[in-house]
């Protein structure tokens, strides 16, 4: 009876240890597919011109509102506590900072995946149940080729190109917030954020978001590319991938900033 | 010509096709009829080589595809033209982008011949000078006859087609088995196989016939073999009732 009571929760487990483990096996072959065709002809130059118009320019607005915003409420935040110690000089740099190494490429990844992932997934799984990927296949072209590779190496470029802008605006933000709210001397501000924000604050943030970038495109374009079972099929493939490309961004972001820190 | 000998394939338990042997000869229109699950779309994409069979070989003029690699099967599918039930035009491109897209993926010729070709197989498929027009401005005949000019485009040996009248009504089913003989006779040694339920189209179109029951050929030949053919199994299809010995699942 007791073996029974165990048997049922350590089966379950069992189970979606297997399946996660086969999930994450298929992922890396689709991966490796992705990468074959990164580096093999034909290279679709003009498909990944338009995709990159349409990952980052069409998302430029929503990532300039939402740099300054951020900006602006972490800096408030921040400066109110450090009122507390006379240290509002330092909100500027402290909001740098956190914006260069955490706030600019987790924000901007789950504004790309929300914005653009989860439109990679629905043009693409559409695509799939109206049988256009097997059209395209009987036409010898590979899918992976045509659909997806435009879209990850579009992704790698812009992501942190937006991650950029995005750490500039909500600079600007702070600066607007510390300056106007918390009296910041206008010098005193920027010099704080050049001697306490170096290059490689920067640099790993790129870092992150080159990462983040790469596995939305990949992720997203992976669960258009499963999709089944007409409109329903979409719905799902497209609320799947925004939510799992979120959680592996997280995870992902909790391992890179470990190795970052420790090394 | 197109032959499979002794292929079999299964999905889990289910096993759709039973040591299948079938020839489908070259240069004709072939009809693979069947009911529903009997395994026409397998067999159609063991041809194209979308599936492989768990056993047996399938065999397209002489050469055995069966066991060829990705790049070898990609180059062996430019020999196909295919017509999708819904046409499986891309929506975001135009008639005339839609129909170019195989030249401009395998063919290198000189823009300007790829848009004489457009136009041609455009004018073959009866819808001269829409190249502008976008799939969801076409009516469903419309779409299908833009599909059929994209099959054609790049001159297949093999054409395709997958229930291309299936929910069409009779007049644009009939206009559709018009253009699939027109298209054969018009094109030089086009083998066209076409997979479909509409037993009066088999009839009147097909030079061979392929009728497939329990993953097997129950019966192959000209449609005068079918009419006279005496087999309970295919009498009961042929007049399309469901009492007779045939099992339904």
């Amino acid at each position: 009876m007791g073996a029974k009571t165990w048997a049922t929760p350590v089966a379950w487990l069992g189970r979606r240890v297997i399946r996660a483990t086969s999930e994450l096996a298929e992922f890396l072959r689709f991966l490796k597919e992705v990468f074959h065709w990164t580096f093999h002809r034909p290279f679709r130059v003009q498909l990944i011109f338009s995709q990159m118009e349409f990952i980052g320019n069409q998302s430029l607005n929503i990532v300039l509102v939402s740099g300054l915003a951020v900006g602006a409420v972490f800096g408030l935040q921040i400066g109110a506590v450090f009122q507390v110690f006379s240290a509002e000089n330092l909100m500027g740099a402290a909001t740098g900072r956190a914006l260069c190494q955490e706030l600019a490429p987790l924000v901007t990844a789950i504004l790309l995946t929300w914005r653009a992932g989860s439109s990679m997934t629905a043009e693409i799984a559409t695509m799939k149940v109206n049988e256009q990927v097997d059209a395209m296949e009987a036409m010898a072209v590979d899918p992976v080729s045509y659909l997806v590779v435009p879209r990850f190496l579009a992704s790698l470029t812009i992501v942190p190109l937006l991650c950029a802008v995005f750490i500039f605006i909500g600079v600007l933000g702070a600066f607007i917030a510390g300056v106007f709210l918390f009296n910041v001397d206008q010098g005193q501000f920027v010099e704080k954020i050049t001697n306490v924000v170096a290059p490689r604050d920067i640099w790993r943030g790129l870092v992150k978001s080159f990462v983040f970038s790469g596995l939305m495109a990949a992720i997203c374009c992976r669960y258009g590319l499963r999709a089944s079972g007409g409109a329903k099929g979409v719905g799902k493939a497209t609320t799947n991938s925004v939510v799992v490309t979120l959680l592996a961004i997280l995870a992902v972001d909790v391992v890179i900033t470990y190795f970052q820190i420790v090394w | 010509m197109i032959e499979f000998k002794d292929v079999t394939k299964s999905f889990g338990q289910h096993k759709v096709l039973d040591r299948l042997n079938l020839q489908i000869p070259a240069g004709q229109i072939t009809f693979v009829i069947g009911k529903s699950g009997e395994g026409k779309s397998v067999t159609i994409k063991h041809i194209m080589g979308l599936l492989k069979p768990d056993f047996g070989r399938v065999v397209v003029d002489g050469e055995d595809i069966t066991d060829l690699g990705i790049d070898e099967i990609r180059q062996y599918r430019r020999r196909f033209g295919m017509l999708f039930q819904h046409a499986a035009l891309f929506d975001s491109m135009t008639v005339g982008e839609n129909v170019i897209f195989p030249l401009k993926e395998h063919v290198k010729m000189p823009e300007h011949e790829m848009l004489k070709r457009v136009e041609e197989v455009l004018t073959q498929a009866g819808l001269p000078g829409i190249q502008h027009k976008f799939p969801t401005e076409l009516s469903t005949g419309e779409k299908k006859r833009v599909g059929l000019a994209r099959a054609l485009v790049s001159r297949p040996q093999f054409i395709l087609y997958d229930e291309p009248t299936t929910g069409m009504d009779p007049l644009v089913s009939e206009m559709i088995d018009e253009l699939i003989v027109k298209t054969s006779q018009e094109e030089k040694n086009l083998t066209s196989i076409v997979i479909s339920h509409d037993l009066k189209a088999a009839l009147a179109t097909a030079e061979n016939i392929v009728f497939l029951y329990k993953g097997q050929v129950a019966l192959a030949g000209p449609p005068e073999a079918f009419r006279s053919s005496k087999d309970p199994v295919v009498r009961q299809f042929f007049a399309g009732k469901v009492a007779g010995p045939m099992e339904f699942l």
